[in-house]
């Protein structure tokens, strides 16, 4: 118990006065994830919007397919970019394994279904609402998607916030294609799992709490957009 | 007067008409000639059919069969282009007032000073100035039903179908958007609005069209429909109205 507390301390301790090989890391995981979720963003917001607006044979089966990869298990995309990227897999040649940019890629194959799926259900149900209105008003199918994206931006923000949520919380993926390597591709969820098999309990349980911190953040973030989105009637009906 | 906004009103002729769905014909109306210079007003009971005759007059809805001619011509995009539509539960973009008149006016190629000076009087003409930068979401069921229509005036609508736009508001909000639907008839756009509010249909229509089990029964002028109903089914209809 005296031990535990001791640990905690320490972990206090490194937290307050700013240790550098600390907030490195988490500062790493931090730059992983936001560029993780920015590309998902990229990729994912316009794929779902695409998905809530257009018709097409099959469109039921691609819905189905992205809401089942909102649950694939890191662990198994870890392995499948890891054979992608290794280097006698098809992008060996960029020797990308091992290297943050690694990381940024599991990550994104992990976040870019959640932000696709969530984007489609809030895009769908806007576009309900928009349908008769904007075709009145003589804008197409294609033109209505900025028009639905901007108009469900606040939704469409906490769904990035729970894709990062997913991001910085993940373990199984990042370690597999990252290495874990010291001051390289060493990330907070890594580093914990890393250092509390070795016993090091403080620096684990400072980067927990930093962990847990930016979780609480992010939920706070979630709770404030919900919030303004209600008070500027900006919530769907 | 009259007759000089007659010759500017655009002219909607219906031409064999027809909806059905699941073998129940929902929408059958032979012909209809909309060409009088005042409002038109669309009457009858709940699925009548009221609501998809303005859907179809407006493009919204293809009919299975038949078409609708706006001065001549078939209902194309650029015909469609010339008619607006108020729903009767005001769709408002969530964002602010201005925002929304603007998303319009931008799509005419408005230059920006010309859509801050248009937007300014749109806001005076709805009796929302003052109310620019609020959230069109936060307005009230009135205000809200006035950016409607604002907006569909914004982009210069020959036709304004208007689909009981008052169903939901009190008698002053329902007067206020009466004021605009005249102006806006004054100045020469065409006006067909669905109402179940037949005194609504005395103080605005200048002709009206009864409608019952998705067909025409009675079109002619607001007076001699409302007073002297030739159908029977106009006769049941009036005799139960509650407002007179």
């Amino acid at each position: 118990m005296q031990s535990f507390a001791s640990e905690f301390n320490s972990a206090i301790s490194l937290i307050l006065h700013g240790d550098s090989e600390l907030w490195a890391i988490v500062l790493l995981s931090l730059k992983v994830s936001l560029f993780a979720v920015l590309i998902s963003a990229l990729i994912g917001m316009p794929v779902g919007a695409a998905l809530a607006v257009a018709r097409f044979p099959g469109r039921r089966i691609l819905i189905v397919l992205m809401n089942a990869l909102m649950g694939f298990p890191p662990v198994v995309v870890g392995l499948l970019v890891y054979l992608m990227l290794s280097r006698s897999g098809p992008l060996g040649v960029l020797q990308l394994l091992y290297t943050p940019t690694a990381m940024i890629i599991a990550q994104v194959v992990l976040v870019t279904p959640i932000v696709a799926a969530l984007t489609r259900q809030v895009i769908e149900m806007l576009a309900e609402e928009y349908s008769e209105q904007l075709r009145s008003l003589g804008v197409s199918r294609l033109a209505s998607v900025p028009v639905l994206l901007w108009d469900a931006r606040l939704a469409l923000v906490t769904a990035l916030l729970a894709g990062f949520g997913r991001a910085i919380a993940e373990v199984g993926a990042v370690i597999i294609v990252g290495g874990n390597i010291n001051h390289v591709t060493r990330v907070m969820t890594t580093t914990i799992a890393l250092e509390t098999s070795k016993g090091n309990l403080a620096l684990a349980l400072a980067l927990g709490a930093i962990l847990i911190g930016i979780a609480v953040a992010v939920n706070a973030m979630v709770s404030a957009v919900s919030l303004k989105a209600e008070q500027e009637g900006l919530r769907h009906a | 007067m009259r007759d000089g906004i007659c010759n500017l009103v655009s002219r909607l002729e219906v031409k064999d008409l027809r909806i059905r769905s699941k073998g129940r014909s929902l929408l059958d109306v032979p012909s209809l000639v909309l060409d009088g210079p005042g409002p038109t007003l669309i009457l009858g009971p709940n699925g009548a059919g009221k609501s998809l005759l303005l859907r179809c007059l407006h493009g919204l809805i293809a009919p299975d069969r038949g078409r609708v001619v706006q001065d001549g011509l078939p209902l194309s995009t650029a015909q469609k282009a010339r008619q607006a539509m108020v729903f009767q539960q005001p769709v408002l973009l969530r964002r602010s007032v201005s925002a929304n008149l603007d998303f319009v006016l931008k799509r005419q190629s408005m230059g920006r000073t010309d859509r801050k000076k248009r937007i300014a009087e749109l806001l005076v003409e709805g009796g929302l100035d003052g109310k620019a930068r609020q959230p069109a979401r936060s307005l009230s069921g009135g205000e809200a039903q006035r950016l409607a229509i604002l907006r569909a005036l914004a982009t210069e609508p020959e036709t304004l179908f208007l689909d009981e736009p008052t169903s939901a508001l009190d008698p002053s909000a329902t007067q206020m958007i009466e004021r605009m639907i005249r102006r806006a008839s004054a100045r020469g756009v065409r006006i067909v609005m669905v109402t179940h509010d037949i005194g609504q249909a005395r103080r605005l229509a200048a002709d009206i069209v009864m409608m019952q089990g998705g067909q025409v029964v009675e079109h002619g002028p607001a007076k001699q429909v409302l007073d002297a109903p030739e159908s029977e089914a106009s006769r049941r209809y009036l005799a139960g109205g509650l407002v007179t």
